[in-house]
């Protein structure tokens, strides 16, 4: 019988965490004014967008990533003055570390000084990046 | 604009060959806990030698991978985009680790060990055949950060 309360209990955590997983994956999240850090070219090792940057998060094992990086670079190639960056983040642990990154695929989106000023935490979805540009675009950083 | 520090893909697979894996995985280890330590052992084992094929071979040796070509794939369109094999590998991996602690839970007569450890990879397998969710992706990440700096308090975040 102690077999079958653990199927049950295995299960139940699977779906609890997966769904929570699916409701919060891919959202952008504004990232609170006193935690707002700034990267620039120096650090990430190439250039920043004119208007806005994606500081995409990587892994060799994630899939996700892969998604989100095709996503990021169409979105990137359509407007002028972005740019997207694509860190394997096993080669940047002192990012991973300074901006909490805790899996991959993480987005960070910096405004035109570099800001960060969105974060997107799993698979982008594609409403969210443009939500979030938008709001970076229509609001430039002071 | 976009740049990519991210080497090139040696292997490509099917995505829906590892979801189907998982799926078979799943069951395999349920039957296994619901059988318990002692006449799940075969299921056990069964399910540890397809992990150790499918991490230290490679996905086309893992036996579900294989069924899954010979039977389903050829019934079904061919699929919209190829997926890096890395990922579906190193899940394999983390997959036998449990498995073979749940068999050393059984050969050290740890009922509970066997329970814990398959358990966990019946969440990580379930995730994946439902959500096509790699648990075992993102702790490679943690790994790889507690394994560079293990005295380091982890920032909140």
């Amino acid at each position: 019988m102690t077999g079958v309360w653990i199927v049950l209990g295995a299960l139940v955590l699977a779906l609890a965490f997966g769904g929570y997983r699916q409701l919060g994956d891919g959202r952008a999240k504004v990232e609170r004014t006193g935690r707002q850090s700034h990267l620039d070219a120096a650090r990430l090792g190439d250039e920043l967008g004119e208007q806005a940057t994606f500081v995409q998060f990587s892994a060799v094992v994630c899939a996700p990533c892969r998604t989100t990086h095709r996503l990021l670079s169409e979105v990137a190639a359509e407007e002028p003055g972005l740019a997207h960056i694509d860190i394997n983040a096993e080669t940047r642990l002192d990012l991973v570390d300074e901006f909490g990154i805790t899996r991959t695929p993480t987005v960070l989106l910096l405004d035109s000084g570099g800001v960060v000023r969105h974060r997107i935490v799993g698979a982008a979805r594609k409403s969210e990046v443009l939500g979030a540009l938008q709001q970076l675009v229509s609001r430039p950083a002071a | 604009m976009s740049s990519e520090q991210t080497t090139p893909t040696p292997e490509l697979v099917d995505p829906r060959g590892p979801r189907f894996g998982a799926a078979i995985t799943s069951v395999v280890l349920a039957l296994a806990i619901i059988l318990g330590p002692g006449w799940g052992l075969p299921l056990l084992i069964l399910q540890t030698v397809a992990f150790a094929a499918g991490a230290l071979l490679g996905l086309s040796y893992q036996p579900y991978s294989w069924l899954y070509r010979r039977t389903l794939r050829p019934r079904l369109a061919s699929p919209t985009e190829l997926e890096d094999a890395r990922p579906p590998r190193f899940a394999q991996a983390v997959g036998l680790v449990f498995a073979l602690v749940a068999l050393a839970g059984v050969l050290v007569s740890l009922p509970t060990l066997f329970y814990l450890a398959a358990g966990l990879a019946l969440v990580a397998a379930a995730l994946n055949a439902v959500f096509n969710y790699c648990l075992g992706c993102e702790l490679y990440l943690l790994g790889k950060r507690l394994g560079t700096r293990p005295a380091r308090t982890v920032a909140n975040g």
